[in-house]
Parts: structure tokens; sequence; C-alpha cells
């Protein structure tokens, strides 16, 4: 894993004590808060609700264990004993007190963290495939290129008043864990025909109030061509993006209302005057960075007890069946912690539960920790003969909920439980769903299905591309849920169709049990998907079954 | 025609603590919006925003906001200043947590 060198060290603490400055002179009121909101801004410090919000970057959705210790530790020391984790790789403290927020910031610091660029109109967090470095399918290790991109985003002069944020994603895998396509950029670790390493460039993805999917503004960049393309890129979009109208300020608009062939011709003229500027010193760096992220030493044992263990314990089975993920190294696993145990807010976790998974990533993690957009956690390389142990821990701390990729594993914005600008509560939506779904005992019966809830048109819960996508709006005072269906975040990603009128916060969750119930109906057999049905069968019998429009055999 | 003024209340954010504050009849911020001053004339509404904009060192995002009378004091009319009145649903934190009666109607809450 990458740990700061001294350039990283120096710059992020003195950014500390820019800050703490900036918050003395808020305080004693020689900052107006119309001076000091950028500011806190950029130190990823936002006023919500009930309180102020810091978000915490977790670059490409890497951790070790000390890092999530000191995160457990800001949770008890500074906020309320709990942190949520985000859809974008990010943690967040919902309880912060302003003159706190400086130390919250050292203490960061401490384990290499900060809150940088987690906010304002810049490059934000890097976001990777959270299996990444593990998984079977992969072709390499996308975090090196990750890193090589924060350190070359941050503080980026050029770029710190773009017309909008900026999202990047990045996968080394063809299974896209990554939303690539929801992205600004998104970017894809291919090889060419001489089995070179490169990138398929997508550009101008997004969801909010106008979701579009990436398109690819490059099949083949040569690895070494990254940065300086990158670069190209944001100057085009710095240049062309519309700073007169928010709601069309992203590069996706920009990419829309120019053409991708206009925009592309402005990007690779751009590109062929900025490659030659490029040293390939972001390739030596690079190679250091790489050096790394090197795997770590697996072992080599027998599973045996793992299987004796698992064909003894039908809960652990359970668990196995659905939380684990093939690994790339023989005898190994990658572990999904679920943060959505029924009932529970997606994505929160204590601090004792932070410490726990501290401690199994320490004992039996290799020291590696990811987060997912999905908001679990995971453990990436865990010999098999070590998920009794790993198991029985998580069960003592109620992490150990077998759910991961159902019905129960929602993904779910903070809503207006605590965001400023939700226009409906999320929490507590996934909170019923997954308890209804609990108390039918079907959801593992109705397998792979992606529901995601926002709770403002933002789409932080990113609801387009849910395979069932819930949208919470106010309509004349009320919470009302809107319903989209089809939608699809990997390689095969697809924008959810929208579906009729919504429904109020006392009928959503019946609305989605006879979507789901009604899909057991018609699937084509136990291994056909939800979202197979959908594409096969089409919104018209899911419209009969959220608004039962649909003839009954008794009625016809 | 102009329409008639809907009552109102300022409300803001408690600069260091960032909870929701309203202001009251004699100048202070009070984290129990029944103490609010129920503000029912514009021109007497825009002398009190202008009075809570002036302590920027207080409190952050003073606003007017739609309130009506209610039997403790001003209630809000929309839920989301209700959430402010009670904390997240989620979890007994924020001002239900500081024994703070929560103020309008909660959605889901109606056993309350």
């Amino acid at each position: 894993m990458y740990t700061y060198n001294e350039f990283d060290e120096a710059f992020v603490r003195s950014r500390v004590a820019q800050f703490r400055s900036q918050v003395e002179r808020r305080i004693d009121g020689s900052l107006t808060e119309d001076e000091f909101r950028p500011l806190r801004l950029m130190n990823g410090l936002y006023l919500q609700l009930h309180a102020y919000m810091l978000r915490v970057a977790i670059p490409y959705g890497t951790l070790n264990p000390s890092q999530m210790r000191q995160l457990a530790h800001i949770a008890e020391r500074w906020d309320k004993g709990y942190g949520h984790f985000t859809t974008r790789q990010n943690i967040q403290f919902n309880w912060p007190r302003l003159k706190d927020v400086p130390d919250i910031l050292d203490a960061l610091a401490d384990v290499g963290m900060h809150a940088i660029q987690t906010s304002g109109n810049c490059v934000r967090n890097v976001t990777a495939d959270h299996f990444a470095a593990a998984a079977a399918d992969e072709i390499a290790d996308p975090r090196p290129i990750a890193e090589l991109l924060r350190e070359w985003s941050t503080d980026h002069p050029e770029f710190q008043f773009l017309p909008r944020k900026f999202k990047i994603a990045i996968t080394g895998a063809p299974n896209d864990r990554a939303v690539t396509r929801a992205h600004d950029i998104g970017l894809r670790m291919v090889r060419n025909e001489a089995g070179e390493p490169g990138f398929e460039v997508l550009v101008g993805g997004g969801l909010g109030r106008t979701p579009m999917l990436a398109q690819v503004i490059r099949d083949f960049l040569p690895q070494a061509d990254l940065l300086p393309y990158i670069e190209a890129i944001l100057g085009a979009y710095n240049l062309k993006g519309r700073r007169d109208n928010k709601y069309k300020a992203r590069i996706k608009i920009t990419v829309f209302e120019n053409g991708l062939d206009a925009f592309k011709a402005d990007v690779e003229e751009r590109f062929a005057r900025l490659r030659s500027q490029w040293s390939g010193v972001d390739q030596e760096i690079l190679k250091d960075i790489e050096a790394q992220f090197a795997p770590p030493a697996f072992r080599n044992a027998p599973t045996d007890d793992y299987e004796a263990f698992r064909a003894q314990n039908g809960v652990f089975r359970a668990w196995t069946d659905v939380n684990l993920h093939p690994h790339k190294v023989d005898g190994y696993t990658i572990v999904s912690i679920s943060l959505k145990k029924h009932g529970a807010t997606p994505g929160d976790a204590t601090a004792h539960q932070m410490r726990v998974m501290a401690d199994l990533a320490e004992r039996y993690g290799h020291g590696e920790l990811r987060v997912s957009h999905e908001q679990n956690i995971i453990l990436p390389h865990v010999h098999k003969s070590d998920l009794p142990a790993v198991w029985a821990a998580l069960r003592e701390a109620d992490l150990a909920t077998a759910n991961i990729g159902l019905v129960s594993d929602i993904i779910a914005c903070p809503g207006m439980d605590y965001c400023a600008l939700a226009t409906a509560r999320s929490i507590p939506i996934a909170q019923q769903i997954a308890t209804r779904f609990e108390e039918l005992q079907v959801e593992h019966d109705v397998g792979p299905l992606k529901i995601k809830i926002s709770g403002c048109i933002n789409a932080c819960g990113h609801h387009h591309v849910g395979h069932i996508g819930i949208l919470g709006l106010d309509r004349a005072g009320v919470e009302n849920y809107q319903v989209t269906l089809g939608g699809d975040g990997t390689e095969t990603a697809a924008i959810g169709e929208k579906m009729g009128p919504g429904f109020p916060a006392e009928e959503i969750v019946g609305a989605i049990e006879r979507l789901v119930l009604g899909y057991l109906e018609i699937r084509r057999d136990a291994e056909e998907t939800f979202l197979e049905t959908f594409r096969r069968a089409g919104p018209e019998p899911f419209k009969g079954f959220l608004y039962g429009t649909e003839e009954t055999a008794d009625a016809a | 025609m102009s329409r008639r003024f809907s009552p109102k209340v300022v409300s803001a954010n408690d600069l260091i603590e960032g909870d929701a504050v309203w202001l009251t009849e004699d100048d202070r911020w009070t984290r129990d919006m029944a103490e609010a001053e129920l503000i029912e004339d514009e021109a007497h509404a825009a002398i009190r925003l202008l009075f809570a904009k002036g302590q920027p060192n207080v409190v952050v995002g003073a606003e007017l906001v739609d309130a009506a009378p209610g039997p403790d004091g001003p209630v809000p009319t929309h839920f989301r200043e209700a959430f402010r009145t009670h904390g997240p649903t989620n979890y007994n934190l924020g001002k239900r947590a500081e024994g703070f009666a929560p103020r309008g109607h909660i959605p889901g809450n109606e056993a309350l």
C-alpha cells in the first residue's frame, strides 16, 4: 500500500495548519461565512441539516488497519461513535464541531489521510474497483494509476476551479465494479494486440438530474500517455464547460452539447501539443508507486478444515455463498463484510465495528481493507482456512449478515435525515425494505438484485443504475418515491427507466415487494436474474406489479 | 395584488455546533423552535432577518422559514423543518437526544 513520502506529509500538514488558522479567524469574526465557505469546502467540511459533516477521502477505497482504527478513534473522540461509508469510497462524520475539525484533520494526517478535494469544483477522490489486486478476472491493479492521478490532481493549479466537480473512476478488470460509465472520466485498463498496457478512456458520464452514460473517447491509450491525455480532457472541459448554469456545468453536458466528435477533436489537438511537454517523470513516479503496491506474501495452506466447517454449519455456508468472491490466488478468497444488516443504516459502522474489521485485516487479511461504492467493507486477501475464525469474529460484532448483492444490500444516500440538499429520506426506506424482505425469507431465492435509493435528484444513491432505483422527492410537502427499473452500473451499463407515478412513503415498501414477488412469478427459471427478466420481458409486466394494472387470471 | 404574508420564524445553524437554532423575540438563539418569535408582518420579518444576519460569528445561514402557530409556540409547516427540530430518524441523536420535544409533524411518527 502507498505510504506518504516527505512531500505528501509536508503538504497535508501545511494544509491542516492553514485550515486551523482559517477556522480561528472564522470563529473570531475576521472571516465571514461567504469568505470561509469555499475554504471549508476545500477541506471537505459541509454544513448539513443538524450539524457540520466532514467528508474524508479514502483514495481508491484502500485502507490499512491503523487508518481504520484512526477513523474509529475520530468517531469516538470528536463525533458520535460511528461513521458513514459513501458511494464514492469516502467516509463521512456527521457530527463534528467546527472548532474540532483542525484536530480531526491532524489525526487523519497522522495516518496518511486527508479530506482535501472531497468537495468543490475540482478533481474528487479517484475511485477504483474495490476488489483491485485480488479479483480473479483482473488484468492489472488499477490503484497505482489511481494514486498517480491523486498526486497529479491534488492542488493542481489549473484544475482547482473547474466549471463543476469532476469524478474519475478506474477499473483493472473487464467486469466493471467501479461504475466507470457513470463518471466524468472512466478508465478501463486493457491491453492492445501487442500485449502492452493501456486504457479504454470513457468521458461524459454522470447521474444527477441529467443521467448519461460515458462514451468511449479513446479505444486504446498507451499507459505512458495517461496524464497528458487527462490533462487535455480537463483543459478542454475547463474552457468549454458551461459556467453560466450550474445544472449544465458537468462535462457530460459539455460533451453532449458539443458532440463527442468535436469534443474529442479538441482533446486530441491539445493532447498533441501537451504530450511532448511530459518528460516521462510521471512514469518514473508510477514505478515507485507500483513498488508500494507489491502483492502480499500469499501463503499456501490446505483448505480442508474450511470445507469441513462449511459442510457442517448452514449459517456459515449461507454467508460464504454470497459474501465471498473468487480470488486470483488459489486457497484465497475476497470477503465482503456487509454494512447492511437488516434494519440498519446502509454504510454505517460503529467505532467498535471499525476496530474489529481492522483487527481482522491485520490478523487474517494481509493488512488490507477496502471500502466499496456499494457501502460495504472488503477484506481482499483472506485465506479460506481462516474464514471460520473471520466469520465468528464478524458475528460477534454484528457484521456477518449474508446478503451481499441481494435485495437488502441496498445503497442509500444519507437523505433528509442528514443532508441539506435532500428532498426526502432514504435511510428509513432502505431499513424498511430490508426488514420486510427478511420477514418474507425470499432474498436468497430472489438472488442478485441491486436496489439503490437517492433522497434527491442529485443521485448520490446511484438510483439511475439500480436494477430497482428509488428517488425520493418532495411532492407538495410530502415525501414521495419514484421508481426506475432496469438500471445497471456494470460493463453492461444502463440508465433505469422511469415507471409511472411515485408512491408515498407508506406505500413504497409494498410496491417494491410486489415488484420482486412479481418477478419471481415471471422469471424463466431460478437462474434468470431480476435484471435479465426486465430486459427480456420489458417494463409492462413490472408496471403491472407496481400499479396493479395487470389483469389477473380470475378477472379475465 | 400582493399575496398574504405567511408567518415565519428566523432560523439558522449555530456557528460552532452546526445545529439548528431559532431567533427569539428577546434576541436570543434558542434550540427549541417553540421559543422562536413567530413573525406575522413582512416588514418586521425583514428587520429580524437583518438582525440575524448581523451576527455572522454566532450563526450561519440565517433565513426566514415558514411556520404556523401551535399550542406551545411556532411549529414548522414543512417536514424538512420538522426534522430540524427532531434530528435524524435513524438514530436517537441530535435535538431529541438533547431533550427537545420535536415540533410539527415528523412523517412516520404518528404515534408521537
